[in-house]
């Protein structure tokens, strides 16, 4: 059996899910430690001395690599697999659906969820992460990304669309934090409740904290 | 409780084989004991049907006391109906009211095509047993039972895993009509076993590939199979089944 059948089956591709998952799990940890800096007192100094850090530091650039990996791998696969699994009952789908009362209208919309968390992300990266690596390359300064923030958030349906994204983001979580350490073979009755109570807590607070940032902008709590 | 009669509406899957176009037939039943079972509902509607001169509803079934897994009816949108743990078979009437409308769908997916109406081929689960669900022994006399120990929760485990009759519920209450489920319950079974050691790595993979082969989906941990297996069989066994499939991936010989 070689590594590309070990990791094309079924099996194999979830745990390819699982382990990019829990990357991008790991990145927004870091995301949000690092923007949440903005609700501290001199904010605006702390939040651009971190994003100074994370954009000219060679370490956390290649890691940025592999982010960037981690999520096309993750998508692309995401992708594929929603439109395999949804193929399966080509002869003929149920008349009557058994929907809420076997399982969560989430854990069954991963993919609808996941590609509205992408279409967020392409909005998002086209802000803040393409234009500050563009002026990189050309200029060799950063935009200072405190005030693009700003400026962004003065939107209204910029921040709507935040929100929206969030809370797509938050949902996707609930199911895939636990889906992908039950993948791991995790979900026993030793760890199952840990892995869900964590879970639930993260895919609550991190989207919470994202989501508050464009709101504080558009409120003026800070400035 | 109360013995009454009730009158339904069946609206029933016929289709005259896999090629077959299927379309739902509407049918009247009238007199049903509420003592009844979902199946002898269903012989009292073909009894009645052979009396007009039409033709039976086809539908599996065989011991009809929950444990051989041949019936495989969707019931208003539930695998098995809507009773917890339980078969269609150990479903009775007293469940509905009369009036009500009943819609019966055999299961759906690509790796169980139909037979005929509500029977559908799950050769498929077969094929994944013979890729790797035995264990090799050398035949001769049995050796005395207390010579292999195994501790109490791994026997017990086996035993809950080895529980499955392998119906085919999990399949037809995914949405992506995935057999992990049945899967992982015939790999855990044998895995928690000393016996099942010696070929636990090519077992996995063998049975994960034979599955795959067969046109199921894939699992996305929704969960929707352990809520209608009738015999219980828990998502702990999807996780060892992970496990397994890990130490075969990443420890393997080949």
């Amino acid at each position: 059996m070689t590594w590309k059948q070990h990791f094309t089956s079924s099996v194999g591709k979830k745990l390819v899910m699982a382990f990019t998952g829990l990357f991008l799990i790991s990145f927004l940890l870091i995301h949000v430690y690092l923007n949440a800096q903005i609700f501290l007192p001199d904010g605006k100094e702390k939040f651009l001395a971190g994003a100074h850090f994370m954009g000219t530091n060679a370490l956390t650039r290649i890691l940025e690599l592999g982010l960037v990996a981690g999520f096309l791998l993750h998508i692309i696969q995401g992708l594929m697999l929603w439109n395999q699994n949804s193929k399966r009952r080509s002869n003929g789908r149920y008349a009557v659906k058994a929907g809420n009362a076997t399982s969560k209208w989430y854990s069954r919309s991963m993919g609808l969820l996941g590609t509205l968390v992408l279409l967020f992300l392409i909005m998002h990266t086209a802000q803040f992460w393409i234009p500050n690596r563009v002026h990189q390359f050309s200029t060799g300064d950063e935009i200072n990304l405190y005030d693009k923030m700003k400026d962004v958030f003065q939107n209204p349906i910029i921040v709507g669309l935040y929100i929206i994204g969030c809370i797509s983001l938050s949902f996707h979580l609930v199911h895939g934090f636990y889906s992908a350490f039950q993948t791991l073979g995790m979900g026993t009755k030793k760890y199952k409740p840990i892995i869900r109570s964590i879970g639930i807590a993260f895919s609550i607070i991190v989207p919470l904290i994202f989501a508050l940032m464009p709101i504080a902008f558009y409120c003026q709590w800070i400035g | 409780m109360e013995h009454y009669n009730m009158n339904l509406t069946l609206k029933v899957w016929k289709q005259k084989n896999a090629k077959a176009a299927g379309r739902f037939e509407t049918y009247q039943v009238k007199g049903i004991s509420s003592e009844m079972s979902f199946l002898e509902m269903f012989d009292v509607l073909n009894e009645q049907l052979i009396a007009e001169g039409k033709e039976p509803v086809a539908f599996d079934h065989d011991c009809r006391e929950g444990i051989c897994g041949m019936c495989s009816m969707y019931i208003n949108g539930r695998a098995h109906g809507p009773w917890h743990h339980n078969t269609t078979c150990q479903l009775h009437m007293r469940e509905y009211k009369d009036g009500d409308t009943i819609v019966v769908e055999p299961w759906r997916a690509d790796a169980f095509p139909v037979i005929k109406d509500l029977v559908v081929n799950r050769n498929s689960f077969d094929h994944i047993v013979q890729a790797g669900g035995y264990i090799s022994v050398n035949t001769g006399n049995a050796q005395d039972a207390n010579s292999l120990p195994i501790e109490k929760q791994k026997a017990d485990d086996s035993f809950a895993a080895a529980a499955c009759i392998g119906c085919g519920a999990c399949v037809a209450a995914c949405p992506n009509a995935s057999a992990m489920l049945f899967l992982s319950a015939k790999v855990a079974h044998l895995a928690y076993l000393p016996q099942g050691d010696v070929e636990r790595k090519e077992r996995v993979v063998n049975m994960v590939h034979q599955m795959d082969k067969e046109g199921f989906g894939s699992c996305t941990n929704i969960g929707a199979c352990e809520a209608e297996c009738p015999k219980g069989i828990s998502l702990e066994n999807i996780a060892k089944l992970n496990r397994e499939y890990m130490v075969a991936t990443f420890a393997g010989d080949r």
